[in-house]
Parts: C-alpha cells; structure tokens; sequence
C-alpha cells in the first residue's frame, strides 16, 4: 500500500495545528498543540505525533511556518554582510527618501545589514546592460574575506542595473561559492531579477538576514524526518499561497515571511468557491491583529510587495494583507481628547486578556466579548485555560472606561465592541476600495478564533451580503496547506514601448521560463494533477510611473503578437481607470510568469456534518447575551452537531473547540452542504 | 452631550470618507506627482467660515492648513456673485487666496442637505505643468507670478453637475501636458463624487444635526487636546531667527524670524522682524504662511486630530507685505523653501520651552534639481526632449528617542524619491555616487541624520537646473545640539582646451543653491550633497559606543569624533576610556567657563 496520509502543519506563535487527512479513506482530523516558541521544532513534531503514529505513512508534509516571520520582527536574523557596486554602499540606508508617519519626525531607521558590513567593488553595468566597468574579481575576494573576519555568516550581493545584465552578479557568485563557508549566499538577480534597486536589495538582504535561521530550522527538521523514517515530500507555504520544497524554502526564506497567514487565505478562497462564493474578504482575528484580505473571482489578491517594519521591503509576489491593531487582546483606553479607542497597543496572548487573569489589567476586547456573554468562560476556545474570569473582566471595564465615561459597565463594554467592529469594518471598506470592489458585492469570511464574534456587525456596518464561517475556524491554515499548489516565480525588466519590443524574444523567454518552472516542479518530487503556467506583463502608458498587470489567457499567450497585448492592455487599462490615452505610447516594464503545479484535491465533503442529529439536539443551553442596550435569551448550540440545511436564528451562540460565532437578533445561520455557515440578514 | 461612542465612531467614519477620496485620486491621477509623491490631499469644510472640519491621513501635510483658505476664497466669490447651487463645483489655483503655488488647482464642491449647504469639499492636487517660463514651473529667476504660469481665479467648472466645457478649454490651452492634466482633474472629481455619495449615505443614517453636532464636538476636542499641550510649556516668550540664503535674484540673505509667547493655554505666533517680500520667488501667501504654522505645530503635536482646532488656542501675526504675506504679482514658486524655514524656527523657538517634545531641525530644503536636454536620434540628430527632475532628500533632526533620520523626506511632503535605476533606464545619465553623505550630521547627544550625496554624469550635453537652500545658513540643532553640514552643490569644470576635469567638481554656482541652466557637456559631473539634520543635546554626552560606532560605520571621522564628541579613539579602533574622560571633562570645564 503506498503512503496515503497528507499533513497540513501551520505552526503559529501560540498554537500549532494539524490537520491529517487520508487521500483514500477521506479520513481526516484536527488537532492542536502549544507551540514553542525559540524551539518550534518541538512544536512541530509533537504536532506530527498527535496526528500520525507512524511517519513512514506519511505521504507529503506540508508546512505553514512563522520562524521567518517571528526573525524579523524580533530582529533575531543573522550578521550578513553586503557586497554592491562602487558608489552604493549606503543602498540600503538610503530607501526611497521615505519616514514612517506622516506627523511628526522622531521616525529611526534600522537596516538589517549596517553600513561597516557593507563593502563596494569597482563594477558597473549600465541601464541597457552594458558593462560600463568590468569587475575587480580580487576585489570581490578580498570584501568577503574582510566580511567573513567582521563575522558575517551569510552575504549579499546587489550590483546596480543587475536586472539588465547579471553577468558581474554571476561572476561574484562564483568567487563565492570557491571560498564562503557555508550556502548562505544571496544574489539579487537570481532572487528578484526586477528594476528598483532599493527594493530589490531590501529583498536581498532580508533574505541574507534569514538564511542562517530558516535555512537551520528547515534542514534540522527535513533531518529529523528523514531519521523518523519519513519518505514523502516535505514542503513548505510561501507568502504568496504557493507551495516549494524545504530546499528551496531554505535557499529563499524571504519568500516565506506570510507562510502562515497565505495559507489561511489561500484555503479560504478555496472553500469559498466550492461553496459558491467567488467574492469574499477573510478577516483573521488573532491576538493583537485584525488581517483582512480580498479574494475575488475566487481568486486571492497578491500584493507585489510589502514592509515588514518601516524600510524593509520585500518585494516577491505575497497575499495582500492588511492589518489593523484591533485583535481579541487589543486594549480599550480613552484617548487623551477622551474618545473611547481600542489598540493598538495588545495584550496580545501573553499576558492576554483581564479575563485570563495573568497579570493584565486593562480591558480589551476579548473581555468585553466575555462580560456581555458571546463567550462561554466556562469552556475556552483552544484548551489552555479552564476558565475566564468575568467578574475581573468586568471590573477593569468599569474601572477604565465605564466611569471615565459615565455610563455602565455592559453599555461600556458594548461600546468596546462598537468601536472595535466600526475600526475593522472601516479598513475593509478603504481595502475594498483600494482594490476597486465594491464591498457590498462580498460576504465575509472570518477564520482563526476570534472573527466569528464578530461577522453579523460586519454585515450590519459595511451592508455586506452575507458572512460565511468555515466549518473548522481555528485551523484553516493548516487545511490550506494540504489545498495549496505549488508554485514558481519567474520576472524579466523590458522598459520598453510596445511598438518596437521583440515579440519573438518575448514568446522565447515565456517558453524558457516555462521549461525552468516545470524542471524545478519535477525535481521537487511532489504529485501533481496538472501544471499551468500564469503569464503576465506590467505594462503603461510610457511616461506614468504604475503600471497596471496585465494576466494573459492561454490562447493570448499562444497567439501572442502586438495587437492583441495592445488589446489585453487596454481592456485592462480601462477597466481599473475609467478611460484610456490618446496618442501616447504603450510601454512593457515586466513580464512576470508564474508556474503552478496543481497538486490534487481532496474531497471537502468528508469534512461535512454526518447529518445524524437534529437541530434541537445540538442545543446545549441558553445563555444571556447583552445586545443593543439589553439582555436576550441566547440559545447555545454545538456547531459541529448542526445537520446540513439547519437553519437557526438569532440571538444565539453557536459554539465548536475552536471558535464561537455569535448570532445577533434579526440575523440567520444556515448550515451549507459542506458543513459552513451562511449567516445573513433575515429580511 | 453627545454620545461618546457615537462620536468615536462616526470621527473614524468621515476621516475614512476622505481617506477613500485621497486612495480614489491617487488610482485614478496620471501624472507621478500625484500617483507617486501622493501632492494631494482631500477634505470637509465648515459651511459658513470654511474651517477644516475632517481631513484624509494620506495627502500632502502642508495642504491640510492651506485648504481651508481656498474654500474661504469660494465663499467669499460665492457671497458677491450668487450662491452656490447642488451639483456645483468650483475650479481655482490663485495661491495669494488658496495658499502654495500655481501647479496647486483646488477643486470646491458644497454638499447640500435640502436647501442648505451641509459642508464644502476640497480636492486639491499639484498637476504637471500650467504653463510659465519653465517647464514644470520652478523657475528660481521669476520676478512676477505671470512668469511661473497661468492664474485662474475661482470658476464654476461644473454648474449644476455640467462641465463647462470652454472653461476646460482654457485651462487645457495654458499647460504643455494637456493629456496628464485632463487624467488629474479626472481622478479629482471623481474623488468629489464618491466624497458626496459617501457623506449622503452618512446624512441619510445619522441625520445632518447629528453629523454637525459631531464635526462640533470632534473641533472643540482637538482645541481643548492642543489647551492642554500648551498649558504644559511654561509661560514666556520664546524666540528664534533663520535666514534664506537668496531670493535667486540678489545675492543678500532674507530672514525669518518669530517670537512666540505662552499664556496660559494660548499661544501667540508672531512673525514681527521677518524680511519685506522679495524680487525672486521664495515669497509665500498669508494662507500659506498659516498652513505652514499648523504643520510645525502638528509635527510636534502629534496626537491632536487634524481639523482646525488646532489652530484655536493659536495667534498669529503675519507683517504686512512681508515674505510671507506675498501679494499679486509676487512670485510664489519656491514657496516650499519659505515654509520649511518658518517649521525650523518654530521647532527651535519651542525647544527652548519643551525639549522633551522638540527635535534638531531636518535638511530644510527641497533641492528640486532637474537636469534636461535631448535624446540622440539614431541620425545623429536632436531628438525629443527630456527632462529628469526630482527633489532630492536630506537629514532629519536628532530627537528625545534617538538619532535623527537619515535620508528622510521634507517636513511638508511625504513623496519618495525615483529609483536610481528607473532614472538611469529613462534619462542619459549615470549615478556615480548615490549615497548618504558622511559627516553631515549635526553633532549632538542624539545626532542629526544624514544628508545625501548625489553625484550625476550625463552621457550626452544637457542643462542643468536647480533650487535649493541652506547653502549658507546650516539646519540648527537644538537643545545644545549642533547644526547640520549645508547644502552644497558643484560641478566638473572644463580645462581651457575645453576637455571637462572629470569627478573634480571645482565649480560652483554664484547664487549658491539656485542655478538656471549651466551647460554641461557629456561626461561632465555634478555633485549634491544636502545637509543633514540638527542634534539634540550636548554632543559631550553622546555614549562613547555610539560614537565608536558612528566611526565604524565611516558617519563619522576619528578626527571629528575627537573634536566634536571629545571620544579618543586609539590607533588600534577602540575607544581610549581615559583620554576620552580627560578630554570630556576638560571640554565641559572648558563650557562651563563660557557660561
């Protein structure tokens, strides 16, 4: 019998979370375990024993991860050190010219790579590929030596206009691999072959910075299974949804910043879709953050570039996240025009909420869901505590708001609620817009633990359509990495009118990086039902400085020729702009091509409710829930005991081991064929 | 009173009403200024005094004061020449009543509920080109507004929701970019219009009254926040004074000077001994001069919202026919100089009161350099034009926390600057340096981050254009901390034979910082080293590490790390520990006498 078992591990900053299926039987299970943080190789395995007892059944591995994430926001990275091109030192101090808040000027800068680890060599390429000056190749030497003396245990290498012509890169890359001790090397064009130095060096850098820790992590554990017994394929999320083997994830750890979260929004776009929303927003409620992506058209919105923190820019295709400080532990406090505000400052998981009684004492937003009774403080969600202590929570709620602002405790904490949902309905109305959608047009999709609280007011705010709760909330991450495709990234810079580009040179590189996708598919040893390959260009009308992405079908990429990417681009243009240009120029900065090696699906029915029970059966109780200035008789129900078609109305609870989902009065659930919940607005 | 939770609800929703028109504009805009540099902004006004009510978080800072104006300048036509009517939106970019300069077209449009105007909106955006003698429209030579382009007065472009097409027509036949202007006030009232369905949506749920008594409440708020900052400085008067280098025309410097006085919980701003307008066009409006004031304050005061209360608790008195009072046909292009030293000298007079809130002043000038000629066609013969302009950056001020930013961007603006390399793929020319600029931070407890050093070759004849400052009066520091390096601008001479000295950089320009078009050849260099930002604290208590760092990293040298912070540091690149502690207290001995 050959390997049959899948294993989806998202290990997130306070929970790990598996989730096994069996590709034949369809048998699948949740479950969770603490992660340890600094050594989540623990987590990891602990994790991989409650959901398999033997390894060598397993037949794929995949993996969300946080390690590379958590290094830089921790600034936990390595000592890298940095070789570019004379005159260029300061590449990386330099940005954009840019600060991190628009009032006031106390913004600090603090690059990964300090200028004395920083060395130039005389080279230079020119903006059409030219070498303008060869390369000093002793020079070279000579910088990493030094580097290696200052302690630099990985190096970058960023040359100016190396998009053009990487020849000079590839040349160092060479010196290098004769007399660097270790594969922690890091060349901009191979990593991100694309024009605008800053960010590619940025993106070089950081990954120089995380290469040492990444790399570690992953090759210990692919050790550790291989000495387990373990035979499969090990593979790893990127921020962009896509899957790559732990070889390559080590190589290029920078594209693994958002594994975790693209993971989970990757898998919602999916489960959406196969229930038949195409338009939804997920809204990721965690401890200190409320993370909202765009999925329409069923497919999830990719941001070309994001910053980790003020001035480290990754640019490499990722979910489009956005991320507001309003999370379960964000704190209420009153501002000092004495308006009641919540974040963002977080008590985050640890201390954690009043109500977790361990050491914090100002209100946050979990505590007001639990003192106006949407969470049940006998039954926490993820197992930690046994308990919550409403009584504290209440108490901090009367303390620093309530009194300050004369009213009574529940309408406070009411109050909390209101600003907190008005907060995150406000920044997906601006996201939506951003984007060009129409928010109405979209039903929300909450997942992780605390966004279900909150889905009705969403809709009541923004006049969403509907909300959709997934059956299993609290680790949609790790089913997303059993649903997640492989996927290579391929880019080449043109800056060039569309009139005169060489069409057949265009046609050639699309093969080429086509063949190149399908090689690195194969080598990776994993299965796949299809490969397809993605094509498009970034392109403008010459003079304007965004350009806008054009997405080539198959048959425009087979047939390619310049009326018809004139046509491509226009319709495009058009339909983000309103109009188009007369008379000037049509321009192609990019061609970007993404290989996707679609991994087989498995069947989310096996997920679905058994249908065993009755509606009154999966009623536990009634419980009294606070709710536009009064009390209602709530009834409690068991989530994962509702019968497909199960209808019931608000007020009530529904409650399941990894989330709760509260129904206001005058909203509806509905239980679809898969086991989700639609909740709507009864009219 | 007012709900409290209400309040903080529907300040989060308007505030996000103007976000959206900012994100609407900025999609929509085809000119980079706009889309990229984000020199816009968008917001509500009061219906009768024209007062800021809300304003969007994205645009540009110094608009937010400056907007106000120019709905004061539509209501005041509007009181003499009819009122405005629904579906009516106002066009102008006279600077001397709406603020900043002529590339500044304002957009009004009022809001009704029933009969009655509920608030104007504003969308004011800096469009490409409106004519004048210059391209772009800095011309450091301008002695009268005619020269830096053409000047609308407010029109009704739209007249009960018709665009008045011979209007446009005018405004399209004085820019030499009729396409990228037609796209900008495209992108502009299409922000007005999602602005009005949004606010009516808001009408319509919370009620006029109700939206009103909030837009009360949200302003009375905002004053009482700034009451109780300035009840916090200690009463007295507090002076600074600054200079311009030129006004481009004559050499002689120009001085900005304020004296501010706390009472209580007022504070009065008065600009008394600040130079008469000027020839050249470094003058600004009143509205201006105002807007600027509210950037100073709002920089210091970070946590008061963004409406006009702010400026309650706030006097201000602006000399008549003074450099900041400039009148028609004063010219006003290089208004960005002006305001940024009028923010320095409030940052050092306040840091007299309250040096914990203060910092040492940033580079303080725009260094709008643009180098221009013609491409090459493959004949060898003159091609079309191109012109590569960009404002250049420089250091902010050491602050409370830390190190100044190195590199940052202008106090006014928050535009970034191109890629070296887009730049390099556009224009025929070649960075050979691009990097910060050693030594040009003011000394200081916390020092002032670094200016920039830029150096450009062209590789084909070209001119060369800039404007700039603070070639002869550095960025102060504050708190005993010491100013910045100036801005210093100079290029490759050319041996008598003609051949260029190449990477000498022996020249420079007589007006310092302003330069109309010097003729460079190809292979020729110029060179921009901007000035860094001032220090904070005395520079004998920076920690000696971070001094040895600073000398690590080449920020600094050994030598100025001897004379400026009295760290020795020894020939083996450590700190010597007790000729450092001799030298420090032999220094602050040596202070103390001076006191």
């Amino acid at each position: 019998m050959s390997k049959q078992t899948l294993i989806g591990i998202d290990v997130g900053g306070t929970f790990t979370d598996i989730f096994v299926i069996n590709q034949q039987t369809g048998e699948s299970s949740v479950h969770k375990v603490a992660s340890t943080r600094g050594r989540e190789a623990d987590g990891f395995f602990t994790g991989i024993a409650a959901g398999v007892e033997d390894v060598s059944s397993i037949a794929a591995i995949i993996h969300g991860t946080t390690v590379g994430t958590n290094a830089l926001l921790e600034r936990k990275g390595a000592s890298a050190g940095l070789i570019t091109t004379e005159g260029f030192r300061d590449i990386l101090q330099m940005r954009r010219r840019d600060r991190p808040t628009t009032w006031g000027l106390w913004g600090q800068y603090h690059p990964v790579i300090e200028r004395a680890m920083s060395i130039e060599v005389a080279e230079r390429t020119l903006a059409d590929g030219t070498i303008h000056t060869q390369l000093d190749e002793s020079a070279v030497r000579h910088a990493a030596q030094q580097l290696l003396a200052q302690g630099a245990e990985s190096i970058a290498v960023v040359f100016i206009n190396a998009h053009a012509n990487n020849n000079n890169e590839k040349a160092v890359r060479k010196i290098l691999q004769q007399l660097w001790p270790n594969q922690h090397i890091s060349v901009s064009s191979e990593l991100l072959p694309e024009i605008r130095e800053f960010e590619r060096a940025s993106t070089t850098a950081l990954n120089a910075y995380l290469q040492p820790v990444v790399g570690n992590y992953l090759t210990a554990l692919d050790q550790r299974l291989k000495n387990e017994g373990f035979t499969g394929e090990f593979l790893i999320v990127q921020s962009n949804g896509g899957l790559m083997n732990s070889a390559s994830a080590a190589q290029s750890p920078v594209k693994t910043a958002l594994s975790g979260p693209a993971a989970g929004v990757y898998a919602s776009a999916y489960l959406a879709s196969q229930s038949g929303f195409d338009n939804v927003i997920t809204c990721d409620m965690g401890g200190t953050s409320f993370d909202i992506s765009v999925v329409a058209d069923g497919e999830a919105a990719l941001a070309s570039q994001s910053s980790v923190d003020f001035g480290l820019v990754i640019r490499s295709p990722m979910i489009e996240i956005t991320t507001i400080g309003a999370g379960g532990g964000s704190i209420a406090w009153i501002d000092p025009e004495g308006m009641l505000s919540i974040g963002p400052e977080s008590a985050g998981s640890i201390p954690g909420p009043v109500c977790y009684q361990r050491g914090n004492d100002r209100p946050t937003v979990t505590d007001a869901n639990v003192v106006l009774g949407r969470i049940n403080s006998n039954s926490p969600i993820g197992g930690q505590l046994n308990k919550l202590d409403t009584e504290a929570a209440a108490d901090s709620i009367r303390r620093h708001i309530a009194e300050p602002l004369n009213m009574d405790v529940m309408a406070a904490a009411e109050a909390i609620i209101d600003v907190a949902n008005a907060r995150m309905a406000g920044a997906i109305r601006l996201v939506s817009i951003e984007r060009g959608h129409d928010p109405r047009k979209f039903a929300a999709m909450p997942f992780g633990g605390g966004g279900a609280l909150h889905s009705c007011a969403l809709v009541r705010e923004i006049g969403l359509a509907s909300a959709l709760i997934p059956r299993y909330p609290g680790i949609v991450s790790a089913l997303g990495c059993v649903i997640a495709d492989m996927r290579q990234d391929f880019v080449r810079t043109y800056i060039e009118p569309l009139s005169t580009i060489d069409i057949d040179g265009l046609c050639t590189v699309i093969r080429d990086f086509g063949h190149q996708g399908a090689q690195q598919l194969n080598e990776a040893q994993a299965e796949f039902s299809s490969i397809e390959n993605r094509v498009s260009l970034d392109m403008l009308y010459m003079g304007q400085t965004h350009t806008v992405d054009v997405s080539l079908t198959t048959d425009e990429v087979t047939s390619l020729c310049r009326d018809s990417l004139k046509a491509a681009f226009e319709r495009r243009y058009l339909h983000t702009y309103g109009r188009l240009l007369e008379n000037v120029e049509i321009g192609v900065i990019n061609l970007r091509t993404a290989v996707i090696g679609k991994r087989p699906k498995f069947d989310l029915s096996t997920l679905a409710p058994d249908n065993i029970h009755t509606v009154d059966e999966a009623i536990t109780g009634i419980r009294q829930v606070y709710f536009d200035g009064k009390s209602h008789n709530a009834s409690i129900y068991d989530r994962l005991t509702l019968p497909v078609d199960a209808v019931v109305a608000g007020p009530c609870v529904l409650e399941q081991p990894d989330t709760t989902i509260w129904i206001e009065p005058g909203f509806s659930a509905t239980v679809d064929a898969l086991g989700n919940l639609i909740v709507a607005e009864v009219r | 009173m007012i709900d409290p939770v209400l309040l903080s609800v529907l300040r989060g929703r308007l505030e996000q009403v103007a976000d959206e028109m900012d994100a609407t504009l900025f999609k929509a805009a085809f000119n980079p200024i706009i889309a990229e540099a984000h020199d816009a902004s968008h917001g509500f006004y009061n219906a009768k005094t024209g007062d800021t009510l809300v304003q969007g978080k994205f645009g540009l800072p110094v608009f937010v004061g400056a907007m106000a104006f120019a709905v004061r300048a539509v209501i005041s036509y509007t009181a003499e020449h009819g009122l405005p009517e629904p579906g009516d939106v106002f066009l102008f970019n006279d600077p001397y009543d709406g603020g900043t300069h002529l590339n500044d077209f304002k957009l009004v449009q009022p809001v009704f509920n029933g009969d009655d105007i509920f608030c104007y909106m504003a969308s004011v955006a800096h469009w490409h080109d409106v004519g004048g003698n210059v391209p772009g429209n800095y011309n450091p030579a301008a002695t009268e507004i005619f020269q830096e382009g053409v000047l609308i007065p407010p029109v009704k472009l739209v007249r009960g929701g018709e665009l008045q097409h011979d209007i446009l027509n005018i405004v399209a036949a004085n820019t030499r970019l009729p396409t990228s202007m037609h796209g900008d006030l495209n992108g502009q009232l299409a922000a007005l219009r999602l602005g009005e369905e949004r606010l009516n949506e808001l009408i319509s749920q919370y009620s006029a009254p109700v939206l009103l008594e909030v837009l009360v409440e949200l302003r009375q708020r905002a004053a009482a926040q700034m009451q109780r900052h300035i009840t916090k400085i200690p009463d007295g008067t507090y002076e600074a004074v600054d200079y311009l280098d030129n006004d481009g025309i004559s050499a002689e410097k120009l001085i900005v000077k304020v004296s501010i006085t706390v009472l209580g919980n007022t504070l009065s701003i008065d600009f008394t001994g600040t130079s008469a307008a000027c020839s050249g066009p470094v003058n600004i409006a009143r509205s201006t001069a105002e807007a600027s004031i509210y950037v100073a304050l709002k920089h210091i005061f970070t946590d008061v919202a963004a409406n006009a209360g702010v400026l309650d608790p706030v006097t201000i008195n602006i000399p008549a026919d003074s450099l900041m009072d400039a009148r028609s046909p004063r010219p006003v292009g290089g208004y960005t100089e002006t305001i940024l030293r009028v923010i320095d000298v409030i940052f050092v007079a306040l840091s007299k009161a309250i040096p914990d809130m203060a910092n040492g002043c940033a580079y303080g000038t725009i260094n709008a350099l643009s180098i221009a000629g013609h491409h090459t066609t493959e004949d060898g013969q003159q091609g079309s034009r191109w012109v590569m302009f960009s404002f250049f950056g420089g250091g902010h001020g050491g602050h409370p926390l830390g190190d100044g930013l190195s590199h940052g961007n202008a106090p006014i603006s928050m535009a970034t600057i191109p890629p070296v390399e887009i730049l390099e793929a556009r224009y025929p020319i070649r960075f050979t340096q691009w990097a910060l600029r050693n030594g040009s931070g003011g000394p200081g407890k916390h020092r002032g981050g670094l200016g920039g050093l830029y150096e450009i070759e062209v590789m084909c004849d070209a001119k060369g254009f800039l404007f700039g400052e603070r070639g002869k009066f550095a960025p102060p520091g504050v708190v005993n901390g010491e100013a910045g390096a100036l801005n210093k601008f100079t290029f490759d001479g050319k041996k008598p034979d003609g051949t260029i000295e190449t990477g000498q950089f022996s020249q420079t320009p007589e007006m310092v910082s302003k330069i109309t078009g010097i003729e460079l050849k190809k292979g020729q260099r110029v060179r921009l080293q901007t000035p860094g930002g001032g220090g904070y604290g005395k520079a004998l208590e920076r920690s000696a590490t971070d001094v040895l760092t600073d000398v690590q990293n080449g920020f600094i040298s050994t030598t100025a790390a001897r004379e400026s912070y009295g760290v020795v540091i020894g020939t083996n690149g450590k700190i010597d520990d007790s000729a450092t502690s001799r030298l420090r207290s032999s220094r602050l001995q040596e202070a103390a006498s001076h006191e």
